[in-house]
């Protein structure tokens, strides 16, 4: 018989369970129900017993690490974490979200118990035997898996499930939490802080509703046989501030930095999305000035609704792929819709 | 002060992302159609991880790079054409299946004992570089069990960054979630580094360095142990190709005006 491990962490408040992690419980609930298989929550956090009074009624149990070296992300401690919380469950299905944090040491901890590891998980089916889908090829294939070998351990990217309904927080003290000893290594590595862009620059937002892509059309030469690279970074800045879109980019508008070519100066590696970059989740996405698979295919995999602005009606990779496709020039699309959503604003 | 490194570094050959992938089932499981003959390129996040090992190298005198990849040997041998033009270093090529349907855990299994089998290599000056995701299996896993069967316990993935300080340690920048750069910084070696992208541009061709490589490469080559890649347990209820072809509306002939409005509509503005 099976039994299920939702191993979950708290966000940078040291206290409170990411969405992530809520979702993961979520995931845990419903395949438990359908198994029929005991479920526990395995939580990792500087103060572990007020993170664990927001689930206390969604497991039959609930075990918790806790104290300061787990405020920071790092292998060695969140391996032994996590190695601790899954040798005291004894789970045969060990589920948790697919965050940087568990990413990390979730391999890791699946080796040292002898199980095996799957991540990226989108969707978990029960049908006799528990069966996973994940995508391969950089989201080219989708593969639905099964695994004798256990403990199994699967990573679940975000938007699996919808996240717990946190509950009002019983006092810590009423909380049913195990806690769980944790032999740490020797700290070698000491996490020292995160590096962000500037308030203003920061134009990746994982919770913005809409994905905003720009492509290498951006600072191409445009009908006067001019290139505009400065009125480009003026309206997607523009845009991305009045709609509060995250912002996506193609590899080939990235990788023209390097090349001595116009680029935007706010484009890094990390915006790029497609085969060598990011697989975004947004309910919305509009294109802008791209032309090829990288973002239409790849990098909009699990974009919901798809809207396309290209110059080029003949433009092959946007059909069948997005909803609509405006043949317009994005310059001045842009420019109108800021104007819209400037006065929305005000 | 200067630190010697012996950087291993673990890349995949994947297929050439222009390519069309047509998943089949075979006797042995899934596979990709025709995947003998398309043609293959570095996995890219592996091949950062490459090109920054060559920079560490080449700023630290007495260290080393190897180049450990696993892949059928006739693949392997058309990539290393290539990427052998780019920057200096000793091949230990594994002979086996590289596709993304195989066991990470197998994987790891046989890249971790090809790491060990390197007879000159010192594992307390270890820097075991690839990249933190491949493009074939993208499980971001392969490269953690390979630290843990070497027994390292400092591990990064996703990272962009590494500086080195003069008393050994570096400092490490890792992706988290939200577009920000984790920073830690590392006592020293040994640790386990999985790259993102990186900083440096790809190498353009260098004949020279093509003409030393191929010295050791090509007799590395044929002598490319032959490795069997085990299940363990896995198997596949189903491969296919995404079925979300949509209706695409494609609009003409509207003026910028009515486009944007149309858009703010359905952005959610008005």
């Amino acid at each position: 018989m099976e039994s299920i491990l939702v191993l979950a962490h708290v966000d940078e408040s040291g206290s409170t369970l990411t969405r992530n992690s809520l979702e993961a419980v979520v995931a845990g609930k419903e395949l438990a129900a359908k198994l029929g298989a005991p479920l526990t929550v395995g939580i990792i956090a500087v103060d572990a017993a007020t993170a664990a009074a927001t689930v206390v009624s969604a497991a039959a149990r609930i075990l918790a690490v806790s104290g300061e070296a787990f405020a920071q992300a790092r292998y060695s401690t969140d391996s032994a974490a996590c190695e601790a919380l899954c040798r005291a469950a004894q789970a045969t299905l060990v589920l948790g979200p697919s965050s940087s944090r568990f990413a990390r040491v979730a391999a890791g901890v699946a080796h040292r118990l002898g199980g095996a590891i799957d991540t990226h998980i989108t969707a978990i089916a029960s049908d006799g035997s528990v069966q996973a889908t994940r995508w391969f090829y950089r989201q080219r294939v989708e593969a639905m898996l099964i695994r004798d070998q256990r403990p199994w351990f699967l990573l679940l990217e975000s938007g699996t499930c919808a996240p717990y309904a946190a509950e009002a927080a019983a006092s810590a003290e009423q909380v049913p939490v195990e806690r769980i000893a944790v032999e740490l290594p020797p700290a070698r590595t000491t996490v020292t802080g995160f590096r962000v862009p500037a308030k203003d620059a920061q134009t990746i937002r994982p919770d913005a509703n809409l994905l905003f892509v720009a492509g290498a059309g951006w600072t191409k030469k445009q009908p006067d046989g001019q290139v505009h690279g400065g009125e480009a970074a003026q309206l997607i800045l523009g845009f991305l501030r009045a709609s509060g879109a995250s912002l996506g980019s193609s590899k080939s508008l990235v990788d023209q930095g390097g090349d001595g070519q116009p680029v935007l100066p706010f484009l890094t590696h990390m915006n790029q999305i497609g085969q060598t970059g990011a697989t975004p989740r947004h309910a919305k996405g509009l294109s802008t000035c791209c032309h090829g698979e990288e973002p239409h295919v790849v990098g909009w995999r699990f974009i919901g609704e798809r809207r396309a602005i290209s110059l080029d009606p003949n433009c092959g990779w946007t059909r069948g792929k997005a909803d609509v496709v405006y043949i317009a020039d994005a310059f001045k699309v842009i420019s109108k819709l800021n104007e819209l959503l400037a006065a929305h604003v005000k | 002060m200067s630190t010697s490194f012996h950087i291993v570094v673990c890349a995949g050959i994947v297929p050439d992302p222009l390519q069309t992938l047509e998943p089949i089932t075979g006797p042995n499981g899934p596979g990709l159609k025709n995947e003998m003959v398309l043609p293959a390129v570095l996995d890219s996040w592996a091949a950062s991880a490459l090109y920054e090992a060559a920079n560490l190298v080449a700023k630290n005198p007495g260290s080393r790079l190897w180049l450990v990849s696993l892949g059928p040997k006739a693949k392997l041998q058309q990539v290393m054409m290539t990427i052998a033009q780019k920057v200096p270093f000793e091949l230990v090529p594994v002979d086996g299946p590289g596709g993304g349907f195989t066991d990470a855990r197998a994987a790891a299994a046989v890249l971790a004992d090809a790491i060990k089998a390197i007879p000159t290599l010192d594992k307390a000056n270890l820097l075991l570089f690839g990249g933190w995701e491949s493009a074939t299996r993208g499980a971001g896993v392969t490269l953690q069990l390979i630290g843990e069967r070497l027994g390292i316990m400092d591990q990064f993935q996703g990272v962009d960054q590494i500086e080195l300080r003069a008393d050994g340690s570096f400092e490490v920048l890792e992706r988290v979630e939200g577009g920000k750069h984790q920073v830690s910084v590392c006592a020293g070696t040994p640790a386990v580094l999985g790259w993102a992208t990186g900083s440096l541009p790809e190498p353009r061709h260098n004949p020279q360095i093509g003409m030393a490589n191929m010295r050791t490469l090509m007799p590395a080559l044929q002598k490319a142990r032959p490795a069997e890649l085990h299940s363990n347990g896995l198997h596949y209820a189903s491969v296919s190709l995404p079925k979300q072809q949509r209706t695409t509306r494609v609009v003409k002939d509207l003026p910028a005006e009515d486009i944007a409005a149309e858009l703010a509509v359905w952005i959610g503005a008005e």
